[in-house]
């Protein structure tokens, strides 16, 4: 008897634990401060990319709160951990929406750990501004896409390279997952529409983390060794890049021989890596931390001021998030409160300044408008820009070069509010 | 039979204990307003059928472990292949309702140009053929895998270090987009199951009491084995393989059907485990998340059953609790739990609970737990 | 318009963008971006003409610049090529920053009293820029005195193809007497001669020339000949397949070359486990963490260097070697008396407590240097790559390879000649006898984890120079390296070689064939059922008991 009582304590504590451990929280009265969610990895893989995105959002919030907040409170930053771990993501988002309450959520940088969440804040109806550059191929109601779409990015890339560099052959390089797969499918088709025969264009993927690259080096100078004028367009993911670059820089791949243009590097990567032997390969960004405006040395003298630390650098997705925490601010006092709906709404055609010295607006398909910018990689670890769009770009979120969503568009404005409307059948749903 | 399910009272006591809180927690929110202090939030729903699939996989797990001596760092490998399976049945049930609204072809499909469904994909749109593959698949693998190992004799760390390797290799492929898997982003965005609809709280309550019938019904079926003449063999050939042998039986035979019903809960907690977190991805065949599960079962005490539940739901409380509060600390949390739970605890929460219930001066051999680290 | 710093206008948020126009806006922007130049068509002699922000004005003004024969041409250009280039942007006038830092007036040479570099503008390269200052570098520096000069100056004309370098090509190729250079400049000659027009039978021979380079250069410069007359398109065409036929052969060789390298990297890793798995059995999960230490304390090694003497840096690595082997042992040591201890004979608990232990190890990396990768650099005599008959090997993996091996017979000649070694070996035979005879076990132990761990160490500094130092280093490399030691045979370090070396020449010979992700599954899978044949690895140990 005695030994059934404690083990019942044992046994049952720990599973009740569970139903007690997230009780609702209390409704937070209008007057309280307007929290909002930050849904980025602090552990695990992916914690190399996303802390700093973390560190950014709690900086603009401190800033914004010097401000006064807005609609006259305070706004509250609640940062969770998802752990790198995808099913860890909807969970905390379900707990950022459900049991603290957030307004909105600024997070993730995988496709995968977004794919994971839409259907809960599709479910739960919020909103969540998505900072990275991804493969498209998507517009949800409560998701607004801040990062670059391929047309924004890879697109560009390939056209500065044929008409800069006289670029005839290309060799895609990429890591097997979906942002590679899918952008180089649309480049794919894209040089051929532009006449790049078949047999010009080389694709490999690699596993993540890759670092044995001698092979694959060898083969792209074998590649380039067809008396064309080649390039690699590099859509290889994080860890990969270091050791990638660095065969690149000792077997002698100069960028003056076959310059390599990337859509993952940023300065982040690059501080890695002795850059001196890389100088000249390429990057497609929207953002570089070298942009000379005024408003960019601003962000980044505040940045150095909230880290603490005059070294730490900044890049692409930082000013994604920047972007996108000033859009909500515009439309949350467009719409006089924090309602998803209204938000929502309110976001579609907000437009704020991004630090490139323009302007970008949050389009009906929630994607942004922005600049596209090539760098070449400088001796110092920063891009000196080569090459910038005269205005800016529209983000295009079905790609006009992939079979199945040619036909497809986005409008979340009434009355159409679709974001899967094919011009052809005329139907919402895609088919 | 009846005797050998009752023979335990841990297991009774934490048997009951699942139930009931699955129980309350789904009247709690089905039943009770939003406001109410009794009422239950769909998070802790998910939530709690998560621990409990968790569970499920654990007690597999404690099986081969506790009882058979076979430390598999690779049961991650038939947990997710469940998953996959179920996962496969949900994405069919999407039917025209995905982005390309293309009515055979998951969307993943259509945008790296599939022209038509992969042989493998066909039968996952029958939901019973979807759930004879969810059993059958892990089921299989396991039995292929361990006739090859076992006839071999390859015991102790090697197979540890082979299953690892196992589950390594599993998700180098299933992270290729070739494979038709759907590569890093797994398979998402899932709609209805049976025809009713994955966002209501009903179905997720429905989902939660199946996570907990399987749960003890795993228990019922373990418990049975384990008191049964054919655990005492089991537990021999774990603690002296050779022996067994030499007195006639067939080692590999015994640890072969224990390897098989454990996979197979693995893959039926796959299952559950799915359409509650809402996406299956390779990263469930990483090395790490295996060897997690171990340290569940280790927590909880091995070779005990009821162990293997209360350590699965009491780590991965302390993992929610954590990296929601304090996320810079949780692997060190985690870390240290493993190197303290080995040294200071090794018979786990409930094994030395258990070994209270001795007398002074019994025997340890004749507690389960305290040889079976010993291969 | 300007490229170099085109500004932007913002438009009007348009909120209906019709799909065509959204398509095209991009290419539209783009080919007006490009259709602006042909403007200021140098007035005013070469050097002014290099004011420019235009890329393309840029390089045509080099060209002109190299062609005129101006006494300043080659300063001019190197100082351009290493930044030190400036304009004023009121009158175009150029200066150019010598290395002791006083600014030069381009024109003349001399030094220009009261110009500052502030309030000049530098000029921006871009690549087509950078190939025309290689191209005017070549042309200029032909006539070096520095033989190494004359040799890049040749090679940088093989490769712009320049006719107008001949007459300078043929003036030295009358003097050189370096066979290597005449070799490199009677290419440049050829690959010019194509480039040039003049008669058939001259190219014939430059085909020729350039074929018995028979490297991927020669290759490119050959296929990729246009307009050329049917005669010599012929030529090239044979020489082209005859160069293919030779790589063919190189490839065989280059692969199996890359395999001894990956598999040297392999034994680095697995070399270490050999020693503590092998002849202890204890199953180290945070082995990978003790190689992360080794790595770090290369980070910190070389911070240390750069911050106070950075004259040594090429040293960085002599002391990094050492330091990494003392911390990495040192942290086996006190994982060894504080955990692994208590463990012993129970080998499937220390996987699990030293698994804890490689999480602790790696969160307290992130949480002292940060999750971000740290830059460790390579030495200079670790960077850039020589070619043995056409097969590019790098220097920073040829050393991973020597240093491999000196690592492996160093750790044999410990095991094998030393009074340590045979204690370790007798423990590893029979505790008890070992004991009976007077050998402290339990010192031994401790002993022979360190070794274990700082050998780990030592791999460290070896992938420092190829990899990410990230907390995730070792994590990546764990599973590798207990494939490794289960293949070889566990207590067998020649075993370990051989596993090594097998797995890492499968891998690179099936990374052609099935890309790296296949062939990494089909090498696990392979290893999966190898194991299932020969439970013991490739060379067991022979002993009598019946398991374990």
């Amino acid at each position: 008897m005695n030994l059934s009582r404690r083990s019942l304590l044992v046994g049952g504590a720990a599973l009740a634990a569970a139903g007690t451990l997230a009780s609702p929280a209390i409704l937070r009265a209008q007057t309280g401060p307007i929290r909002i969610g930050v849904l980025h990895s602090l552990s695990g893989t992916m914690a190399i990319s996303e802390t700093t995105l973390k560190d950014v959002m709690l900086m603009l919030v401190e800033e914004q709160n010097k401000k006064g907040g807005v609609l006259g409170r305070r706004i509250e930053p609640v940062v969770v951990d998802p752990a790198s771990n995808w099913p860890l993501f909807a969970e905390r988002a379900r707990e950022l929406i459900s049991v603290q309450r957030v307004s909105a959520v600024f997070g993730c940088w995988t496709s995968v750990s977004r794919k994971s969440v839409l259907p809960v804040f599709e479910e739960l109806n919020n909103i969540l501004f998505y900072p990275v550059q991804y493969e498209g191929e998507e517009s949800s109601k409560n998701i607004f896409y801040t990062g670059a779409a391929p047309n924004q990015q890879a697109i560009p890339a390939v056209d500065y390279l044929a008409a800069e560099e006289k670029v005839q052959r290309w060799a895609l390089l990429g890591t097997d997952y979906v942002y590679p797969r899918t952008t180089n499918r649309i480049l794919d088709a894209y040089l051929k529409q532009k006449g790049v025969a078949a047999d010009d264009i080389m694709v490999n993927y690699t596993p993540f983390g890759h670092s044995d690259w001698q092979s694959i080096v060898a083969q792209v100078k074998r590649f380039g060794s067809a008396g064309k004028k080649t390039a690699v367009v590099s859509t290889i993911n994080g860890d990969a890049n270091v050791p990638f670059y660095k065969e690149l820089a000792n077997q002698g791949i100069k960028a003056t021989d076959i310059p390599v243009v990337a859509f993952s590097v940023g300065e982040e990567e690059l501080a890695g890596i002795d850059t001196a032997p890389l100088v000249g390969h390429l990057a497609a960004w929207n953002y570089f931390m070298s942009v000379d405006t005024p408003i960019n040395k601003e962000f980044i003298k505040t940045w150095h001021a909230f880290i603490k630390n005059t070294r730490r650098p900044t890049n692409d997705p930082m000013e994604a998030h920047v972007i996108g925490f000033n859009m909500w601010l515009e439309a949350v006092k467009k719409a006089g409160t924090t309602e998803a709906d209204p938000v929502i709404d309110a976001l579609i055609g907000v437009a704020v300044p991004n630090l490139t010295g323009g302007i970008s607006t949050m389009m009906p398909n929630h994607h942004i408008t922005k600049p596209v910018l090539i760098g070449e990689v400088q001796a110092d670890g920063q891009f000196n820009t080569v090459w910038q769009t005269p205005g800016t770009v529209v983000g295009d979120e079905w790609s006009d070069y992939l079979e199945g969503s040619k036909d497809l568009i986005a409008d979340w404005r009434a009355p159409m509010r679709c974001g899967n409307f094919n011009v052809r059948t005329g139907r919402c749903g895609g088919g | 039979m009846i005797r050998a399910l009752l023979g335990d009272r841990l297991v009774l006591v934490v048997g009951f204990a699942v139930a009931a809180v699955a129980l309350a927690i789904g009247i709690g929110n089905l039943i009770f307003p939003t406001d109410s202090a009794l009422h239950a939030p769909t998070y802790t729903v998910s939530l709690t059928g998560k621990y409990l699939c968790y569970a499920l996989l654990a007690l597999g797990l404690d099986l081969v472990w506790g009882y058979a001596g076979i430390l598999s760092l690779g049961h991650g490998v038939f947990f997710g292949l469940g998953g996959y399976a179920m996962g496969m049945y949900l994405m069919r049930q999407i039917g025209t309702r995905g982005t390309y609204g293309h009515p055979v072809l998951p969307d993943f499909m259509v945008f790296l140009n599939w022209k038509e469904l992969p042989w493998y994909w066909y039968g996952f749109d029958n939901f019973g053929f979807a759930m004879l593959m969810v059993m059958l698949v892990p089921g299989v693998l396991a039995f292929v895998f361990g006739w090859l190992t076992f006839r071999a004799r390859v015991t102790g760390v090697y197979l540890s270090i082979i299953t690892q390797a196992l589950t390594f290799a599993m998700m180098l492929a299933f992270f290729r987009n070739d494979m038709g898997f759907g590569g890093n982003n797994g398979l998402t965005d899932f709609r209805d199951l049976l025809g009713f609809s994955l966002r209501s709280d009903g179905m997720r309550v429905a989902l939660l009491w199946a996570s907990a019938v399987a749960l003890l019904l795993g228990l019922a079926v373990c418990r049975f084995m384990v008191a049964s003449r054919f655990g005492k063999v089991l537990t021999a050939v774990r603690d002296a393989e050779s022996r067994v042998r030499f007195l006639g039986y067939r080692p590999e035979a015994y640890k072969l059907v224990a390897l098989v019903v454990s996979a197979v809960m693995a893959g039926i907690a796959g299952a559950l485990y799915v359409p509650q977190v809402g996406i299956i991805n390779p990263s469930e065949f990483a090395p790490a998340n295996s060897i997690e599960a171990v340290i569940w079962v280790a927590v909880g005490g091995r070779g005990t059953l009821a162990g293997a539940i209360v350590g699965a739901v009491a780590v991965n409380l302390l993992k929610t609790v954590f990296t929601a509060n304090l996320p810079e600390l949780w692997l060190f949390a985690l870390g240290g739990l493993f190197i303290l739970v080995t040294l200071l605890i090794p018979r786990g929460i409930i094994g030395s609970l258990g070994a209270l219930r001795l007398r002074p001066g019994a025997k340890l051999g004749d507690d389960p737990a305290a040889d079976a680290g010993r291969a | 318009m300007e490229q170099g710093a085109a500004r932007l206008v913002p438009p009007p948020p348009i909120m209906v963008v019709s799909r065509v126009l959204r398509g095209f806006a991009v290419v539209l922007l783009l080919a007006l971006a490009l259709a602006g130049p042909a403007r200021a068509q140098g007035e005013g002699g070469p050097i002014p003409a290099l004011a420019t922000t235009n890329f393309d004005e840029l390089s045509r003004a080099i060209e002109r610049l190299a062609l005129s024969g101006h006494p300043q041409a080659l300063p001019i250009v190197e100082a351009l090529r290493d930044g030190r280039l400036m304009f004023r942007q009121e009158d175009r006038a150029v200066f150019w920053r010598d290395p002791a830092g006083a600014m030069r007036d381009a024109a003349t040479g001399e030094v220009a009293a009261g110009v500052a570099a502030g309030g000049l503008r530098p000029l921006r390269l871009n690549n087509r820029v950078r190939r025309a200052i290689d191209a005017a570098v070549g042309a200029l520096s032909l006539s070096n005195a520095d033989p190494r000069v004359r040799l890049a100056a040749a090679e940088r004309v093989f490769r712009s193809r320049d006719p107008e370098a001949i007459p300078a090509l043929d003036s030295q190729l009358a003097r050189e007497t370096d066979a290597r250079i005449r070799r490199a400049m009677e290419a440049a000659r050829a690959a010019a001669i194509l480039a040039s027009d003049r008669a058939e039978p001259e190219k014939v021979a430059a085909v020729s020339v350039i074929a018995a380079r028979g490297d991927l250069d020669a290759r490119g410069l050959l296929a990729g000949l246009t307009g050329a007359s049917p005669v010599v398109a012929d030529a090239a065409a044979a020489a082209v397949a005859a160069i293919d036929r030779r790589q063919a052969m190189v490839r065989i060789v280059q692969d199996v070359y890359y395999g001894i390298s990956l598999g040297s990297v392999l034994l680095l890793a697995a070399i270490g486990l050999a020693v503590t798995f092998g002849t202890m059995g204890v199953i180290n999960m945070a082995h990978g963490e003790m190689v992360m230490l080794g790595a770090y304390t290369t980070f910190v090694v070389q911070e240390a260097i750069r911050n106070h003497a950075p004259h040594l840096f090429d040293w960085s690595l002599a002391f990094a070697v050492p330091l990494a082997f003392l911390v990495s042992a040192l942290a086996g040591a006190i994982v060894e008396r504080t955990i692994i201890r208590f463990l012993y004979g129970r080998p499937l608990e220390t996987l699990l407590a030293t698994f804890g232990l490689s999480l602790v190890l790696q969160q307290a990396v992130r949480t002292i240097f940060g999750p971000n990768n740290r830059e460790v650099g390579n030495p200079s005599w670790m960077s850039g790559a020589f070619e043995i008959a056409d097969i590019t090997i790098t220097w920073n993996r040829l050393w991973i390879i020597v240093f491999a091996a000196v690592v492996l017979f160093g750790l044999m000649l410990v095991l094998r000649r030393t009074a340590f070694g045979l204690a370790m070996r007798a423990v590893t035979q029979n505790r008890r006898m070992a004991a009976s005879m007077g050998i402290r076990t339990p010192w031994v132990d401790c002993a022979t984890f360190a070794l274990g761990s700082g050998v780990a160490g030592l791999a460290g500094v070896a992938l420092s120079q190829i990899d990410n130092v990230s907390p995730n280093l070792g994590q990546s490399y764990i599973i590798d390296s207990f494939m490794v030691v289960v293949f070889g045979g566990v207590g067998n370090l020649w075993g370990t070689l051989v596993a090594a070396m097998t797995l890492g020449v499968v891998n690179k010979l099936l990374e052609p064939v099935a890309g790296a992700v296949l062939g990494k599954i089909v090498v696990l899978v392979l290893l999966v059922l190898f194991i299932q044949r020969k439970p013991r690895g490739l060379f067991p140990l022979k002993g009598r008991a019946v398991e374990n």
